[in-house]
């Protein structure tokens, strides 16, 4: 092999979620694991919802992110236990998630929302542009806003 | 597990399969025809959780099987004779409340079968149960609340929603009987018994009628036979549309 482990590692995990560009697959909890014996890579990755059409997209980027990395052998697991929830996401991430506009996923019932920090916010829509996002509006300052479903 | 067993579980698979496809590829008829930009981008939501839930077990079901099938010719490739679903999943769109009635005696349904399947001795099926239950509570709760607002709305909702559990009704004693290979199942804790599930069912189903001031439909001719691949005359037009571009173009990818 001639890429170094290190360098395996950093190239998988900052593999970004298509659709969430904030967040990359390791920050999601979408990584399980990248196991590397000899001179072959395998990388073990988790869906979020059943029909996630990102995964497709996110598997392809594993595979450029591997060959740019200098391996040429691997293999793409995909794993469906233990089963992936919001708890898989760092409190780092949620930040992110937060910074980019999106409210992170919470235990409560209180969205606040990720613009003016506001708790009155009302539920537009339970379904928003993805399967792990619902849209939200914020009654302090007007704006529309995406929130990651607890899950 | 005995040969007998991996059959009963890739029939118990491939069966439910089948709803998750057949009810997504129905619901997805909506996208960009729903009453409201919302409502639209919920439906095809939903239809895309069913396809996902649909993938995962006809993946599995193609496992089980080992007759060198996989999933896509599962999907694209059996007749209409061959798939298993019930018949209330290819019941048609017809109007919003028929399409609002289907799911939500689906919803209600898939709550208890994903809950129950959760803590199965199949390891598979329970991974697969843990995203399912979350995503079908989720679904309830948008096909409940609009079995509400049409139930409990104008005169011609109220009439509409009425006439679209009418028809569904006769459809939901099948989704309950235990099908050839079940019992085995039950006993190896591989799946749970689908009779003890209709009376938790038909409480939940008649408190959210209670709340759309709708009648609980009357007792009635129930009708069955999807699981036995005896299908009504819309699942085969339904295919024709899921199966077109691989019946035209064989082994076509892209």
């Amino acid at each position: 092999m001639t890429a170094a482990v290190p360098a395996i590692r950093a190239a998988v995990g900052a593999v970004v979620d298509p659709e969430i560009p904030a967040l990359s697959i390791d920050d999601l909890g979408i990584l399980r694991d990248i196991r590397i014996e000899d001179d072959r890579v395998t990388v073990v990755i988790t869906p979020t919802y059943s029909g996630c059409p990102a995964m497709d997209a996110i598997r392809q980027d594993i595979a450029a992110a591997l060959r740019s990395a200098g391996v040429e052998r691997f293999e793409i697991e995909t794993v469906l236990t233990p089963p992936w929830t919001t708890d898989w996401m760092s409190a780092e991430a949620r930040e992110r998630l937060r910074a980019d506009g999106i409210a992170p996923p919470i235990a409560g019932t209180v969205v606040a929302c990720p613009h003016c920090g506001s708790a009155t916010t009302e539920v537009v829509s339970r379904f928003g542009s993805t399967s792990c996002k619902a849209l939200l509006v914020c009654s302090a300052c007007g704006e529309p806003f995406h929130h990651f479903k607890e899950h | 597990m005995t040969v007998a067993t991996v059959a009963g579980l890739a029939g118990y698979v491939l069966r439910h399969g089948d709803d998750h496809l057949i009810i997504a590829q129905n619901l997805s008829w909506w996208i960009s025809r729903a009453p409201e930009l919302e409502e639209d981008i919920a439906l095809a939501n939903i239809a895309l959780d069913h396809l996902g839930v649909a993938t995962h077990l006809l993946d599995y079901a193609a496992t089980l099987l080992d007759d060198g099938r996989d999933a896509d010719d599962l999907a694209f490739l059996r007749s209409e004779r061959e798939y298993v679903n019930s018949l209330l999943v290819e019941q048609p769109n017809a109007d919003f409340a028929h399409t609002v009635a289907r799911h939500y005696l689906f919803d209600e349904y898939q709550v208890l079968v994903w809950d129950a399947l959760t803590t199965c001795r199949d390891e598979m099926l329970a991974g697969i149960a843990a995203r399912a239950v979350k995503e079908a509570t989720y679904h309830v709760r948008h096909s409940s609340a609009w079995v509400v607002r049409l139930g409990d709305g104008t005169d011609e909702s109220r009439r509409r929603m009425r006439t679209a559990l009418g028809w569904m009704w006769r459809f939901t004693a099948e989704l309950f009987r235990a099908e050839p290979g079940d019992d085995d199942l039950v006993a190896r804790r591989l799946a749970p018994d689908p009779r003890d599930l209709a009376p938790v069912w038909l409480r939940r189903v008649e408190a959210v009628l209670g709340e759309a001031t709708l009648d609980v439909p009357a007792e009635g001719a129930q009708r069955t036979g999807g699981r036995s691949g005896h299908h009504t005359e819309h699942l085969g037009h339904l295919l024709t549309d899921l199966q077109w571009m691989q019946r035209t173009y064989p082994g076509l990818e892209w």
